[in-house]
């Protein structure tokens, strides 16, 4: 080997170590990331954390039910505004390909997706807000469904597109009229790639702060009024995070440890089942 | 594609379909009328999406008309930002945004196309680039408050010492900060998109390079990057426009100080911290109408980059 093939085979060789430790070193953050909040969470986690509500500043305990409960009813709402549209619409178009129509549908979503959350949490305070006069969980919930639509219409439209032709042709072959077509035949079909875009959608919007802060607006007390504003999980770990008292800090430590593993267990999970379904999400 | 319809033949929503078949199949006008009724959902769902963003544009520039018509457009480059003696100005936000979104780029560039090449040429497949392409995923699920809530407590104070090694003001807090944590959550956008892009890079072109002698790394330098950069620029755009309207995290750790930034260290604010922090205190009209407006304009550039994106990408694909 001359010098010259040497130099070219050791700078590839160099190169490529380079580009292993660039990549794997973010799995590093990762890491640090979930240790810290697990080892700084797990000790704050115990039955009175789970069942009460929290405690005016400088008074020991406390909890963070209210927190959990109105997350859980903040994402359900949103789920129901959102899944049945998001869904439909995934379908409309995957059976419109082509079309004026479909196009600026389909266009629609794409600007959806690149909106801030922020920017959606502002129109939204205008739209059912501002008119009602409260901040309300309903309309922090509107906001979430808002985000979650464009995931549910990306999964719905890649997971249908994977569905054989031959399979409606026979289905309305037969005669089937086509609603009959489409949600016996093809839906149940693509069902498994359509629950993973629902997870992923719900694991997206279950982290998200910025649209609840002028719209759900978040509440020290247990409340379970749609009507009235409502504390969620993110929100109360933006607001004990940002306040300087250790005692609050060290909630939104156990608060973040909830959050953060039911992320990413939903993402796992979804993961796992849709590992035959070749969706691109 | 073959083994996915084989798959489908033995599924039990193939037996399903010989139930349907075997139900008397009545053409009433009932179901007539059913499926034109179902047709026409699906269209007015269809059409919802456009109206809700147009919607959405629509109300933003109505909010925004107030401080349009008294501020006018020098409010875009005004330099001084005043709520309580009624003096706006957006170029510290501007600045602000701009400085935190590229240098958060700068530092995730060199990561994410480093993943994207490892998992697009050396490895693609195997336990261990599995486990990188998972990690980066979970990367991108991790939520933004939980990124500033660790990268106040945990970042904030390793930033302060370096800076203070340094000889800087140690604030700790500040665009660098901001920065940093920015950069984490946007790599897996350039990344994955990247990695996708390298894959379609034909083998024969590879091969050919390689037939001649050429050694990987020029390879990747002189087939894959030329090949893909257009992909890859497109990655990197999807990532500005992330890193543009990323909020929480931002907002917890650039220290919300509404001056011109004088340095990368110094605190500031971009436009999506200003009005997560601002917006339900503005109490008058041109003050709240001021902050819609930076939200107008979020929305449009966010909007403009992440199209430009995906119109690459698709160019990109359908060739």
């Amino acid at each position: 080997m001359n010098a010259n093939v040497k130099y070219r085979v050791g700078k590839s060789k160099f190169i490529q170590g380079l580009i292993f430790f660039f990549a794997f070193i973010i799995t590093v953050p990762l890491m640090l990331i979930i240790l810290y909040i697990f080892r700084e969470g797990i000790t704050k986690i115990n039955w009175d954390f789970l069942t009460k509500i929290p405690k005016p500043v400088g008074e020991a305990g406390g909890g963070i039910v209210n927190a959990l409960i109105g997350s859980v009813l903040i994402i359900l709402t949103a789920s129901v505004i959102a899944i049945p549209i998001g869904i439909l619409c995934g379908i409309y178009l995957s059976e419109n390909k082509t079309g004026r129509l479909s196009y600026w549908s389909r266009l629609s979503v794409d600007v959806l997706q690149g909106v801030p959350s922020i920017v959606i949490g502002i129109v939204v305070y205008f739209w059912a807000v501002k008119p009602i006069g409260t901040f309300s969980a309903l309309s922090g919930s509107f906001a979430l469904a808002i985000m979650m639509l464009p995931i549910l219409i990306r999964s719905t439209e890649e997971t249908l597109k994977l569905i054989p032709f031959s399979l409606k042709e026979a289905g309305l072959a037969l005669g089937l009229p086509y609603h009959k077509v489409i949600l016996k035949v093809v839906v149940p079909c693509g069902i498994s790639g359509i629950l993973s875009g629902v997870m992923l959608s719900i694991a997206r919007i279950a982290g998200e702060t910025a649209p609840l802060l002028f719209t759900a607006f978040g509440n020290p007390y247990m409340s379970t009024n749609l009507r009235k504003p409502m504390q969620s999980l993110p929100l109360m770990i933006f607001n004990y995070a940002t306040s300087p008292y250790d005692e609050w800090h060290d909630m939104a430590w156990g608060a973040a440890l909830i959050l953060l593993f039911t992320v990413l267990l939903l993402n796992i999970i979804t993961k796992l089942t849709t590992r035959r379904w070749n969706v691109q999400l | 594609m073959d083994l996915k319809i084989v798959h489908f033949y033995h599924s039990p929503y193939f037996f399903y379909l010989d139930k349907v078949f075997m139900k008397k199949v009545k053409s009433s006008k009932g179901q007539i009328r059913a499926e034109s009724l179902f047709k026409r959902t699906l269209v007015a769902i269809g059409v919802s999406m456009i109206v809700l963003v147009f919607c959405l544009m629509l109300t933003l520039i109505i909010e925004s008309v107030p401080s349009m018509k008294s501020l006018g457009l020098k409010y875009l480059w005004g330099k001084t930002w005043d709520p309580v003696n009624n003096v706006y100005g957006a170029l510290p936000f501007l600045l602000g945004t701009i400085l935190t979104s590229f240098l958060a780029l700068i530092i995730s560039i060199p990561f994410s196309f480093a993943i994207a090449i490892y998992l697009g040429e050396y490895n693609p497949k195997g336990w261990l680039s599995n486990f990188l392409k998972n990690t980066v995923e979970l990367i991108a699920a991790v939520p933004s408050v939980i990124y500033g809530f660790w990268g106040l407590l945990v970042l904030v104070p390793l930033v302060r010492t370096m800076e203070m090694k340094l000889g800087i003001l140690p604030y700790g807090i500040g665009i660098f900060t901001a920065s940093l944590i920015l950069a984490v959550m946007i790599i897996p956008y350039a990344a994955s998109l990247g990695r996708e892009m390298i894959r379609l890079v034909p083998s024969p072109l590879k091969e050919g390079a390689y037939s001649l002698g050429a050694t990987r790394y020029e390879v990747i330098k002189n087939v894959i990057l030329p090949y893909t950069k257009s992909g890859l620029f497109a990655g990197i755009l999807l990532s500005l426009g992330r890193a543009l309207g990323e909020t929480m995290a931002v907002t917890m750790v650039i220290g919300n100080t509404s001056i011109i930034p004088t340095n990368i260290f110094s605190p500031g604010n971009t436009m999506a911290s200003v009005i997560a922090n601002e917006f339900t205190e503005a109490d008058h009209t041109v003050y709240l109408s001021a902050l819609i407006e930076l939200g107008l304009v979020l929305f449009v550039v966010t909007v403009i980059i992440n199209m430009i994106g995906k119109g690459i990408i698709k160019k990109f694909t359908n060739e």
